[in-house]
């Protein structure tokens, strides 16, 4: 306590002598809900429990990165308190629980809240009443591109109080549609996808990369949750001549999805989406009986089970920071994910320093983001400004061979593709 | 053509998996008059208990067994703590415990296990066999070759042995079975724990085939009970057969027919079971019964 | 006077209900507003859904589905014709009535259990059904609706009523929900009273018999299920404005299990069980996860155990439970407690008047 209280005396000290000098207006001491002087509440909705727990993960591996941070004395003196409800992935639960943790716990900002529909479904309250929706745990594209757009509902409730963070799906299928019209222009592509906001999602993007020559794509798939399999929907694509597969889904049918084109006797060029190319997942497939040297996948965040980070100091920052978690495996894709995210979280609010607002914070993470993350692939740059408020738009081609995915090329940016 | 034949087959391997656990649901079905909700899920348990003892380095061939009788116990102890004192409630109460108690294992078994999908041995390769043209996996068949295999054991047992005969006597019969002196309730339990292990032989079998996680048999029973009231839900041959026509079905329709497509398949087994259910309630195999006044 | 000091102590316990539930939102927090309408709105399906079950003996498993079929009715004539949000909610619980009654007819050929089976498919296959016709009902992105504002009369009497707080949208809504849900009280005890209750009732208990009486079985039956999905309709209506936003998620194969869970947990064929039932789905998920976890005097281990597993392990525990010890549910164990309370206080009959206390269930 001591020692926050010298703080706060030593930065009053330097705001009396910066505003004595005559300078510009100085740093601003300001707080707001959910900031008190030695604590920062941060809230979240994800599913813990039910069909889609295995995300839940994630916000542990967050909470694993706030333990870290709040060891070492917290943001600016203040230890950040992250509150993480289950939502069980339905929009009404969502609903219900954000605005109990905004309205009831009080909370600062939402951050890190997993799910299309769950996020879309609160994205109009947080904004209208002007909480901060923070790096929304989804690749959906809608969430950085409609930033600062009116709701269709309610137009007077902009949307500028939310933004994402990880690379839109329609970004990486962009990249997937620009490396086949580069290294296989004559390909016969045939897609599988699930038929829901992320599987949609996916295919618009390589759709609209291919652009003219979206008549490559010959054959599409769909699938649901509730179908038995989806060998039907890939004896199809194999049959309608397709030597190029897309294989857009999460990463059980992942899984059976491979193991299936290898049994039919298929060997396409396979393109996997990259929320399912986590290395064990693609081993998982091997053992399978699933053969997919050559495929083809993108990455944009070190891959803990690659071998080539083992002595990255990334990688070892990781290791330790998830030790704090003892629910988390530390081979788990979304573990670092969670990590990495946190810690963009984490510099938003260093960057705020003293000016601990929600609209200023907001118009950190929507602006002025211009961060080196130790847990995504090198070159990556986590960026938004006032023009571009997609904060990472670069991906790498990763090939899997022998047991395991290796980068090629260099990263590939997108900046700027998506309106 | 090729692409017909392949559905054709792969189909019949669908059909496979779902003709396992459905007979597992007519082994129930015949021990007490109910179709048990929870019959997937415990199914599903027992394979992440095999899962659990291959892993702290029981041998597949000892795991599997084990895991058999324990599955047997499971049931048993099922029965007897959560179904006997309801036994003789309406249909409605033990409708709403099975589906409690499918919910519970669920929940356990996510609780216990976590959601992330696992990698479960098989006896069988995942090399493939060519069939007039089409492809299907040494697994696949080796759902299909135990279905058949479990099918013989249950119609021996329901059919020709003394046990079997008294276990239906008790299911259709209650009272009068037990003025003959017959132990209803242990007949119950009984049905129970072999149900119990025929689901967890069903599990272990197409776990290798799927992914084993919590939610493996959630869509699977809807089908399996496609499958059990197509073949008509007391015969175990009509679970088998219903079992392969539903696989066959969905695939067929879901490639043929462009608004069921790949994702409405669901609803195809659902046209099944209501379809089958006005039409012809008592399935291709099953018998009528008269229900006294 | 007299008629009003002899009436009999639950309609006083009505009373002391509605008006608790009138003033709720006066003295709670906005946002709670929203959370108790939740509760209501689970009570008007249940009602529905108890008449269905309880009074006439048939499983649903699918009312999710229904629950969805008003809802995005609702929402798709509020977004793609512009028609205000209120008029919308009758329309919805019509045209939900109308399929559920249409659905009743092949459930006529259906035994319970068979009957159990297919609505449970009808409720799984639901998500991926809304999904379909993806131009009329938004697909996988759903629909936004847009919070409705107050209207100037609400506003005002809010406002007196409370010296002056503005009346938020959640807090309209709440009234909104709790108006439909007393009418819709009112409707089902009078159906329940009166003769076709009556008549479920002798479908339910000796279905050859009641037919044997002259009682048209099918229409009943049909009935029963057509007016369950009137509610379902409306109650789902309502759903969706209080959430804002409808979507295929919104109505998982679990909303259907809660519902069946809720109504028999709050007590079959009782009356005052929907509100229990209602409760007690919405509230469930909430305290298993966060009150439990919040308790200091629970002992750690127990309450991260708790929270860890999630609300589907204590809904299934539970459940087992009470169709064990309570199966007529927690209005069931309360009226047979009271019934005790009051044989062991009065003595077996009335003192005054010399009658015996009437049948806990009969209303």
């Amino acid at each position: 306590m001591a020692k926050t209280g010298s703080r706060i005396a030593a930065i009053a000290a330097f705001l009396v002598t910066f505003a004595a000098c005559g300078g510009s207006a100085g740093p601003t001491v300001a707080t707001d809900v959910g900031i008190t002087s030695n604590g920062i509440l941060l809230g979240t909705t994800i599913a813990l429990s039910g069909v889609a727990a295995s995300y839940g993960t994630i916000a542990s591996a967050e909470n694993a990165y706030f333990t870290y941070i709040n060891n070492q004395g917290g943001v600016n003196g203040r230890k950040i308190t992250f509150k993480i409800l289950d939502d069980v992935y339905a929009p009404p639960t969502a609903v219900t629980l954000t605005k109990q943790l905004v309205e009831q716990d009080q909370v600062f900002a939402m951050f890190s809240g997993l799910g299309t529909q769950t996020q879309t479904s609160v994205r109009d309250y947080l904004n209208s009443k002007k909480v901060p929706q923070l790096f929304v745990a989804t690749g959906a594209t809608t969430f950085d591109a409609d930033f600062g757009k009116p709701s269709p509902a309610d137009s007077s409730i902009k949307w500028n109080y939310t933004i994402g963070w990880q690379p839109p799906y329609q970004g990486e299928s962009r990249i997937y549609a620009k490396d086949i019209l580069a290294n296989h222009s004559t390909a016969k592509i045939g897609v599988l996808y699930q038929n829901d906001d992320y599987g949609q999602d996916y295919l618009k993007g390589l759709t609209d990369g291919l652009g003219s020559n979206s008549s490559m794509i010959i054959d599409k798939e769909s699938f649901d949750a509730t179908s038995p399999n989806v060998t039907s929907q890939l004896v199809k694509l194999h049959a309608s001549g397709a030597d190029t597969l897309f294989v857009f889904a999460i990463p059980t049918p992942t899984i059976t999805a491979l193991a299936t084109v290898t049994a039919l006797h298929w060997k396409p060029q396979i393109y996997i989406n990259s929320v399912s190319s986590v290395a064990s997942y693609m081993k998982f497939a091997e053992s399978k009986g699933a053969f997919i040297d050559g495929a083809t996948s993108v990455g944009y965040i070190k891959d803990p089970t690659d071998p080539q980070w083992a002595n990255d100091d990334g990688m070892k920052l990781y290791k330790t920071v998830i030790a704090n978690c003892s629910t988390c495996d530390a081979n788990n894709g979304f573990n670092i994910y969670g990590v990495a995210v946190a810690y963009t979280m984490v510099d938003v609010l260093k960057q705020a320093g003293t000016n601990m607002t929600r609209a200023n914070v907001m118009s950190i993470a929507a602006n002025q983001l211009n961060e080196n993350n130790p847990f995504l692939l090198p070159n990556v740059v986590v960026k938004t400004s006032s023009t571009d408020h997609f904060p990472i738009m670069q991906e790498q081609v990763i090939q899997w061979s022998a047991h395991a995915w290796h980068l090629q090329g260099s990263i590939i940016d997108e900046r700027g593709t998506i309106k | 053509m090729q692409e017909f034949i392949q559905l054709l087959v792969s189909g019949l391997a669908n059909g496979g998996i779902f003709a396992s656990l459905a007979l597992a649901l007519v082994l129930i079905y015949n021990a007490m008059g109910l179709v048990n909700f929870a019959q997937g899920e415990m199914a599903m348990f027992a394979t992440f208990i095999a899962f659990t003892l291959i892993g702290r380095g029981f041998n597949y061939w000892i795991a599997f067994p084990l895991t058999l009788v324990i599955a047997f116990a499971g049931g048993v102890l099922i029965e007897r703590v959560v179904i006997r004192p309801v036994e003789r409630a309406p249909v409605l109460t033990l409708v709403i415990v099975t589906l409690g108690l499918a919910t519970l294992v669920n929940g356990t078994a996510g609780f216990l296990f976590g959601y992330e999908p696992r990698v479960f041995p098989s006896p069988f390769s995942v090399r493939t066999v060519n069939i007039i043209g089409a492809f299907v996996s040494y697994r696949d068949l080796g759902v299909i070759a135990t279905s058949a295999v479990v099918l013989v054991l249950i119609y021996v047992l329901l059919q020709r042995t003394t046990l079997g005969l008294t276990m239906r006597a008790a299911a259709h019969h209650p009272e009068a079975s037990r003025l003959l002196g017959v132990r209803v309730s242990w007949m119950l339990a009984l049905g129970w724990g072999l149900a119990s292990a025929v689901g967890a032989l069903s599990g272990i079998m197409v776990a290798p085939v799927l992914v084993l996680e919590p939610n493996l048999m959630q869509t699977i029973i809807i089908y399996a009970f496609a499958a059990a009231v197509l073949g008509g839900i007391e015969s175990p041959l009509g679970a088998v057969v219903g079992g392969l026509i539903v696989g066959v079905t969905v695939n067929l329709a879901g490639a043929y027919i462009p608004f069921v497509g790949g994702d409405l398949q669901l609803a195809v087994a659902l046209a099944i079971i209501v379809g089958v259910l006005v039409i012809k309630p008592n399935g291709l195999f099953g018998r009528a019964s008269v229900r006294n006044v | 006077m007299r008629r009003l000091r002899s009436l009999p102590p639950r309609y006083w316990l009505v009373l002391v209900v509605v008006l608790f539930f009138v003033g709720l939102p006066t003295v709670v927090p906005s946002f709670q507003s929203s959370e108790w309408a939740q509760v209501l709105i689970f009570a008007i399906v249940i009602m529905g859904l108890n008449i269905l079950v309880g009074f006439s003996g048939q499983i649903s498993l699918g009312h999710g589905a229904l629950m969805a079929l008003g809802a995005y009715t609702s929402a798709i004539l509020i977004h793609r014709y512009h028609m205000d949000y209120l008029v919308t909610i009758p329309i919805a619980g019509l045209l939900t009535g109308a399929v559920g009654f249409l659905l009743g007819i092949p459930a006529l050929r259906l035994s319970a259990l068979y009957l159990a089976l297919a609505t449970f498919a009808l409720a799984v296959v639901t998500p991926s059904l809304i999904k379909r016709p993806a131009d009329l009902t938004g697909g996988v992105r759903g629909i936004l609706i847009a919070a409705p504002d107050p209207p100037q009369f609400a506003k005002d009497a809010f406002g007196a009523v409370t010296g002056g707080s503005a009346m938020t949208s959640d807090q309209w809504l709440y009234y909104v929900s709790l108006m439909i849900a007393i009418l819709l009280f009112w409707f089902a005890w009078n159906l329940v009273r009166n003769r076709p209750g009556r008549a479920m009732r002798a479908i339910r208990d000796r279905e050859v018999a009641a037919a044997a009486s002259g009682i048209n079985i099918a229409g009943y039956k049909t009935l029963a299920f057509g007016i369950s999905a009137f509610y379902a309709g409306i109650a789902g209506a309502l759903y969706g404005l209080t959430s804002g936003f409808v979507s295929p998620d919104s109505f998982p194969l679990a909303l259907s299990f809660q519902l069946l869970v809720g109504t028999v947990i709050g007590g079959l064929a009782s009356i005052a069980g929907p509100l229990i039932g209602g409760t007690f789905t919405f509230w469930l998920p909430i305290v298993s996860s966060q009150f439990v976890g919040s308790q200091p005097w629970i002992p750690t281990q127990i309450a991260s155990t708790f929270k860890d597993a999630g609300p589907a392990v204590t809904y299934g525990a539970l459940l087992i439970l009470i169709m064990i010890f309570a199966p007529n549910g927690i209005a069931g164990l309360l009226a047979s407690g009271y019934a005790y309370l009051r044989r062991r206080l009065l003595g077996a009959a009335d003192r005054k008047s010399g009658h015996m206390p009437p049948d806990p269930q009969t209303v």
